[in-house]
């Protein structure tokens, strides 16, 4: 077994660095480890300045999100023994301002997730008292993947037409507004459709699939913009064919 | 220093903070309110939460029988009001959560479905197959953001409360992305920023849980309440410490011993069934499965390998297909983390910290004694949970109680004034604090990470499942000297920009805080009761300690304990009886 392994980690401070710069560290080899252990190993003992995103551990929370030798990953699920025999190069996701070392700023994520508006949106509320909405097993599963969404990110760092066009609003919030599109409790879908087939909408999308390669919750965003494609051009077609209260 | 105000602030963005700030802006929609969190709010820890939720909306449950399973699991130490306010009003709320969008499992026929859970006479635990608490995360931090009404503050740290005039006015805070320190005024703040499983090395919890919230309201002057209250999870995998969820026993899981045995038949739980049984084997309590584990190990016959000792968790007889629809995640952490497929293989685990009985202390309402501070959630101490918490009940206990807090906490915002200026001045020393302690801090010779470990095996010695008041005694010594070390704290970190660093280091101070309320609290509670157990004082002792603790910060920075008593309404304390 090797004894140690190198990690190539993006270093960038802007209060003293004016560009990004990789610096080298020698951690430990353990067979258990995850790229997230080796920069925690070099936080405690090696250099308690270098900074990034973690909190759960377990590929749930969404906050580990990096670059692990040029792919995006959750550094969380991402084994040192998996990159043997290294060197390991950890880096930001790609197409996010860098704030500092490895966290990115996702404030742009959270502006969009909202505009999608993923809530369940209803004509008429039923009231507590007549208990819960129905919504058989099959049902459930109509939108249950793409409620598995953990906002870690990966899927924008992967999307070459995110890269290129900022103003795309991304796998991510297309994917969670057909999660409530989907839902047998949600009358959301003409609104969100509206919101979607602007001109920063889905229509930006080249079917490139990435964002569903790169998907650890196995949420298929690629999927949701095909259909979204689809029920976008049909909507489209019938507001000029049909009149206007057969829309 | 920039100055922000609102009326009511929640700090904590998890299930009981996104709770509250929705039950500010329903109830009292001109009210400005406000979340602020370390974390952006999806990220919190109720996103780890797994196995379900417990209300009762079954025929053939009761709010009695949930609330009888609640008293005996928490052997007696729950108070029987908040229990009944609790069990009352979770259904409520559940459904609440499903008109919200909550993805709950369901019957063919559209209904709610249930699961049998740990401590509970009947199936009463909703879920959302085993990311429960993941998805009631989503669904409530995606449905606050249809109010405009309310604000948020993403990562932004708080690092102390302002306290004027006899009440909580507000906290300082510093921005992440800037390293800012900045001040919010507030008429009531409500602390949900969850529990300290981080004091111990080996805990299911995530990297944020350290106690925050409760030493921002010891340091204020508010109480931690049962203190002493440590749950240990039976089963968490060895190393990671990744929860492998109670709902796999639900499902009809086993614990084997290292011969293959069903070892909880020998600790007074009931006799072995192929079928779950509940309250009963497998599905006993949490305290009891732990504490079976260690005298499992005393007696040799657990597994040993490099990360210490185990026993079997056997799912293989379920089949792939309950596995897969009723545990995926269960599948996917093993396979992913232990590199062992639960289908074909039996899963090493281990008990591992897992939940805080104890809290901030607060009354039914959510109210702490400090006017104007408010908690809920695991931050929070009410107490339902008591001695031992029941698997399911803590999801449910967000949404109750932080509902009950954000109503109350909007009431009394309602009827204050502004903050005045005082509290402005506070916040300028505090600033003044942060730089000069820790930014722009220079010599000094301890590591955090150094001060961290040795907290950690000062916690695992004698704070585990079994303590004694000798060990006891040597930690509440150490904890002190380890408090001294932290001034002379080394910080390589002298930047602004999202210096993970200095919040580490506030972050092991907050923890060192509540080590010290756990050991003191443990050391003055000469009895054994619920996850508490004594081997100097083995048995319950009513007579002397049907008592909440309550520990306060002391004039000498060590915690002072009193006591306060339960409240018993219709359950007189008995004996907890679980397999017959």
């Amino acid at each position: 077994m090797q004894p140690a392994v190198t990690l190539r980690v993006t270093r960038y401070r802007p209060e003293q660095e004016s560009e990004p710069t990789l610096a080298t560290y020698e951690v430990p080899y353990r067979k258990d480890w995850v790229v997230l252990d080796a920069l925690n190993y070099i936080k405690d003992t090696l250099d308690g300045s270098l900074s990034f995103r973690w909190s759960c551990r377990m590929g749930v929370c969404g906050s580990c999100g990096m670059k692990v030798n040029g792919s995006p990953k959750l550094t969380c699920a991402s084994f040192l023994s998996d990159s043997l025999p290294g060197p390991i190069r950890v880096e930001p996701l790609d197409y996010f301002p860098v704030v500092r070392d490895l966290v990115v700023d996702m404030s742009d994520f959270m502006r969009k997730l909202k505009k999608v508006k993923p809530w369940i949106i209803r004509h008429d509320e039923r009231p507590l008292a007549e208990g819960e909405y129905l919504q058989t097993p099959d049902q459930l599963d109509a939108y249950k993947q793409f409620s598995m969404c953990i906002n870690c990110m990966l899927c924008y760092s992967a999307c070459p037409i995110y890269g290129l066009e900022p103003s795309f609003i991304g796998p991510a919030a297309i994917a969670l507004a057909q999660r409530y599109n989907m839902d047998s409790r949600d009358e959301g879908a003409p609104e969100r459709l509206e919101i979607l087939s602007e001109h920063d909408g889905i229509w930006q999308c080249t079917f490139v699939g990435e964002c569903t390669k790169v998907c650890p919750k196995h949420v298929d965003p690629a999927g949701a913009i095909q259909q979204y494609k689809l029920t976008g051009a049909i909507h489209w077609l019938k507001s000029l064919l049909l009149p206007r209260g057969a829309r | 220093m920039d100055r922000f105000a609102c009326d009511v602030l929640v700090v904590g963005g998890g299930g009981a903070g996104l709770r509250a700030v929705i039950a500010v802006a329903e109830t009292h929609p001109k009210l400005r309110v406000a979340v602020i969190s370390k974390v952006y709010p999806m990220r919190s820890h109720t996103v780890s939460a797994e196995g379900g939720a417990a209300a009762v909306i079954k025929a053939g449950d009761s709010l009695d029988a949930h609330a009888y399973d609640t008293i005996s699991g928490g052997d007696w130490l729950s108070d029987q009001d908040a229990v009944e306010a609790f069990v009352r009003e979770a259904p409520e709320e559940m459904l609440r959560l499903e008109h919200w969008g909550c993805p709950w499992s369901r019957e063919p026929d559209g209904h709610i479905a249930v699961r049998p859970f740990g401590g509970m006479k009947i199936e009463r635990t909703w879920f959302a197959a085993d990311k429960t608490g993941f998805h009631m995360l989503h669904t409530l931090f995606q449905t606050t953001l249809k109010y405009d009404a309310i604000e948020r503050y993403d990562e932004w740290f708080v690092t102390k409360l302002l306290v004027d005039a006899g009440r909580c006015q507000g906290v300082v805070a510093t921005e992440l992305a800037t390293g800012k320190i900045q001040v919010i005024t507030a008429k009531a703040v409500i602390l949900c920023t969850g529990g300290c499983g981080k004091v111990f090395p080996f805990t299911t919890n995530a990297n944020i849980k350290n106690g925050d919230g409760m030493a921002l309201a010891y340091r204020a002057g508010a109480p931690l309440k049962d203190m002493e209250f440590v749950q240990y999870h039976p089963t968490g995998l060895p190393f990671t410490g990744i929860l492998i969820t109670e709902a796999a026993r639900a499902e009809g899981g086993w614990l084997l011993n290292k011969d293959g045995y069903r070892f909880l038949q020998d600790y007074d739980l009931g006799k072995p069934e192929p079928k779950p049984v509940l309250r009963s084997m497998e599905l006993g309590p949490r305290d009891r499965l732990s504490q079976a584990f260690v005298k499992e190990q005393e007696k040799g016959r657990t597994l040993e390998g490099p990360y210490g000792h185990y026993v079997h968790l056997d799912l293989r007889h379920l089949g792939a297909r309950v596995i897969d629809t009723k545990l995926p995640f269960v599948r996917e952490l093993c396979l992913k983390y232990q590199n062992i497929d639960p289908v074909k293989e039996m899963i090493p685990v281990r008990p591992v910290v897992h939940y805080m009985m104890g809290g901030v202390s607060t009354d039914i309402h959510g109210a702490t004694p400090l006017p104007g501070l408010y908690a809920a959630g695991e931050a929070a101490c009410v107490s339902i949970n008591g001695a031992n918490r029941l698997g399911s009940n803590s999801l449910t206990e967000c949404l109750v109680f932080g509902a009950r807090a954000g109503e109350a906490a909007a009431a009394f915002a309602a009827a204050q004034r502004e903050p005045g200026p005082s509290v402005l001045a506070q916040a300028d020393d505090e600033g003044r604090r942060l730089e000069e302690k820790f930014r722009r801090k220079t010599g000094g010779h301890e590591r955090i990470a150094t001060l961290r470990a040795e907290m950690h095996e000062t916690m695992e010695e004698s704070a585990g499942i079994y303590r004694t008041g000798a060990t006891l005694e040597k930690a509440a010594e150490k904890l002190q000297s380890l408090q001294e070390r932290f001034g002379d704290l080394a910080l390589a970190d002298h930047s602004y920009t999202f210096n993970t660093e200095l919040t580490a280091a506030l972050e092991l101070s907050y923890m060192l805080d509540v080590a010290e309320a756990i050991v003191h609290s443990a050391l003055r509670r000469r009895e054994s009761r619920g996850s508490h157990q004594r081997t100097d004082f083995p048995a319950r002792d009513d007579a002397e300690f049907l008592a909440h603790s309550l520990a306060y910060r002391g004039a000498d920075g060590r915690p002072r304990v009193e006591y306060l008593p339960v409240t018993i309404t219709r359950w007189p304390p008995g004996k907890r009886v679980y397999g017959r």
